[in-house]
């Protein structure tokens, strides 16, 4: 390990961090990556056990909190209703994420020009376009062409996952209401791809793939960005980022693998942490000079949190579905995506449907609603509703609030004294009006079904899965924390490239997303190399 | 690959139960989910069941000790020698009354039973993880498509 000057740090090596290591190790700087946590062992997961389903409350719960690994830190989001998951090791999020793969409609990044809410982002589109393509093709994206929620021109490399019993059982549904649906596009392979082995129905992807076929940026970009003279560390926690009397990033502060305090200077420092991680950073940061914490002359960084409130829509059908016996994701919907004058709120939402849940967690989910009895009837009731669920989620387009917001909090620490984040979280109207509009739409669709016992979980309480918008991007310095190419408006050297960068949430899973972001800011940086810092 | 440390932290709790907590467990377990000779499956009180559920306390040890105290309290000292009647009754309250700390004991109990072998096999799955052999599900036909191809762009120009 050397201390020697790093052209380029990043800190985090989830999803974005690792796209923008591969994208820039072609220049030949010298980039070194800082992670908090570790390498993954697929033979560790979940997956590989008798107790699979188990382990995702405990050692594998999305839940920080819960989880409790030594390389996480605690998060106090008790004025949340939505608690904050995540993952902390090589691969980030990647590691538990859905490997839903939508990516936002041309419309989210102009809400404010279209709907008069929110903000628009400085970039288009159009303009991720390219970007998306290639890390679609960097994850390996298996879906279906010509899905007519989307604009021509989104091709997926390997054919889409089976539709299955559950998924049948759906799109006759949707159809008979006349409403859009289209087989989710899925980082998940369902054929060899790039040395990953295709998808053989494990069914308990989030926890982790055993087999690989889903995609995390620690068997797609990291071995690649290694192999090209990356030096990642691991089990190395940022502390707080530096800066000179010239206002410049000087490096970082971080606790090494042994816990030793410290410095690793660099010419660029860029932020890959979360929608979560990155604020607390920044605002850990503050200093003489930025005393309200680094590139905060705003006052946007930790603001304008956005979450994407999941509410959960499930009923029981007298034939047997899918359950756990494949990924999890199954279909979508984008029916009600787009801004209706009609509907007493402004922009919309996704039905997320899903296959089913396995054994557990439907005796533990149907226990706790009361469904499923003590006794000797027990047995009985349990065997009409394993394996007969059907699910889908009203995914809502949260708009920007600066009320809603990251802090640190004042007590707080983690395992080595470094203040913990605050989350401050509610629902705004117009997403209290799209959820009754959902959940209404949820129930009509699961009573053409035929389904009993409709149960509706208003928000997923740990479902805090996508963390957007705290140090978002915009044009004007006074509203925004960065500009239209990830470089915050105060500090020159100083760059973002995860979610926290989102101007808007859309209603979709983020990941596609941040990582194009990730890789056209790094395309930006290599056309600039020459005046980057002007 | 366990849930549970050899080694938990002590903020986990006591990872063991005593002798006393072993009985209100098994009675509490019996009353929850009844052996079934109509299904062939054993009841949560099994031995095996029960053995697996004192191992996997983990991070809910401490709950799972103040449920138990609960019920014994609400037994007036010993639930598991109460008749079954009455035990019904305590289990009454206790579901009325316990809290987080039962729920999270009942999911103990839930993620030991519904792994057991003998229940798997009951319903009809194979006692096994899902690695390596996963399952198999139909492809699918994709002309349902067809409709939603033929209505044609849904997305707003921007």
């Amino acid at each position: 390990m050397s201390d020697d000057i790093a052209d380029v740090l990043i800190i985090g090596a989830g999803a974005s961090g690792a796209a923008m290591a591969w994208s820039l190790a072609d220049t030949k700087m010298r980039i070194v990556c800082l992670e908090q946590g570790g390498w993954m062992k697929p033979g560790d997961y979940p997956s590989t056990g008798r107790d699979w389903e188990a382990r995702a409350m405990g050692d594998y719960s999305p839940s920080p909190n819960r989880r409790a690994r030594p390389e996480d830190y605690p998060i106090n989001d008790d004025a949340s209703p939505i608690k904050v998951v995540n993952f902390n090791g090589v691969g980030g999020g990647t590691v538990m994420y859905t490997a839903h793969w939508p990516r936002l409609h041309p419309s989210d990044f102009r809400t404010k020009t279209l709907d008069g809410v929110g903000e628009d982002w400085p970039v288009s589109y159009d303009q991720l376009a390219p970007f998306y393509a290639l890390n679609d093709r960097m994850m390996g994206v298996s879906g279906l062409e010509g899905d007519p929620a989307y604009p021509p021109g989104k091709t997926s490399p390997m054919k889409p996952l089976p539709l299955g019993r559950s998924g049948a059982l759906w799109a006759k549904a949707f159809n008979q209401l006349g409403w859009h649906w289209w087989p989710s596009d899925a980082t998940i392979a369902t054929e060899e791809y790039e040395g990953r082995a295709a998808c053989m129905n494990l069914g308990h992807c989030t926890p982790g793939c055993a087999l690989g076929a889903k995609a995390s940026t620690d068997i797609t970009y990291w071995p690649l960005a290694i192999r090209q003279g990356v030096e990642l560390r691991t089990h190395c926690r940022v502390k707080r980022i530096v800066t000179g009397e010239d206002g410049m990033a000087t490096g970082v502060e971080y606790y090494d693998a042994e816990n030793k305090l410290r410095f690793q200077a660099a010419h660029v420092v860029v932020l890959a942490a979360n929608g979560i991680g990155t604020p607390r950073i920044l605002l850990n940061s503050a200093s003489a000079q930025h005393p309200n914490g680094l590139a905060n002359s705003s006052d946007q960084v930790g603001r304008n949190l956005m979450f994407h409130p999941y509410i959960q829509v499930y009923g029981y059908v007298g034939q047997e579905v899918d359950g756990n016996r494949g990924p999890p994701l199954n279909l979508w919907s984008h029916e009600f995506y787009e801004t209706d004058p009609a509907r007493d709120f402004k922009r919309g939402y996704m039905f997320q449907v899903s296959r089913g849940v396995g054994a557990v967690a439907e005796a533990i989910a149907s226990h706790e609603t009361g469904r499923l009895p003590w006794g000797a009837a027990h047995h009985e009731t349990y065997r009409k509703l394993a394996y007969h669920r059907l699910n889908l989620s009203v995914v809502v387009d949260d708009l920007p609030e600066a009320h809603n917001r990251v802090t640190l909090d004042p007590v707080l620490t983690d395992s080595h004294g470094i203040p913990a984040p605050k989350v401050e979280y509610r629902m705004g109207e117009n997403s209290l009006r799209m959820i009754d509009h959902g959940v209404a739409n949820a129930k009509k669709v699961l009573n053409l079904l035929g389904a009993q016992d409709i149960t509706v979980q208003n928000p997923i309480v740990y479902g805090g899965w996508h963390n957007l918008g705290t140090a978002r991007m915009g044009s004007d310095p006074k509203t925004s924390v960065v500009n239209e190419w990830g470089r915050t408006h105060d500090v020159r050297n100083l760059f973002i490239i995860d979610g926290s960068l989102f101007a808007s949430a859309g209603a979709v899973n983020p990941t596609s997303t941040i990582q194009a972001l990730a890789l056209y800011i790094a395309d930006e940086m290599k056309q600039r190399l020459a005046n980057l810092f002007a | 690959m366990s849930n549970t440390l050899a080694n938990p932290p002590p903020s986990w709790g006591d990872p063991n139960l005593s002798d006393q907590e072993k009985r209100t467990l098994a009675a509490m377990c019996a009353r929850m989910i009844p052996a079934s000779d109509e299904y062939k499956v054993p009841g949560a009180d099994d031995p095996l069941i029960q053995a697996d559920i004192a191992k996997s306390l983990g991070r809910d040890a401490t709950a799972v000790h103040e449920a138990l105290a609960l019920l014994d309290r609400l037994a007036g000292g010993d639930f598991a020698a109460l008749p079954v009647a009455k035990q019904d009754e305590a289990c009454a309250t206790l579901r009325a009354e316990g809290g987080m700390n039962l729920t999270l004991t009942t999911r103990i109990v839930l993620q030991c039973y519904y792994r057991d072998d003998r229940v798997m096999i009951s319903l009809g799955m194979e006692p096994r993880p899902p690695f390596p052999k996963g399952h198999v599900l139909p492809q699918g036909d994709w002309s349902l498509l067809d409709p939603v191809r033929a209505r044609g762009k849904i997305w707003r120009d921007a």
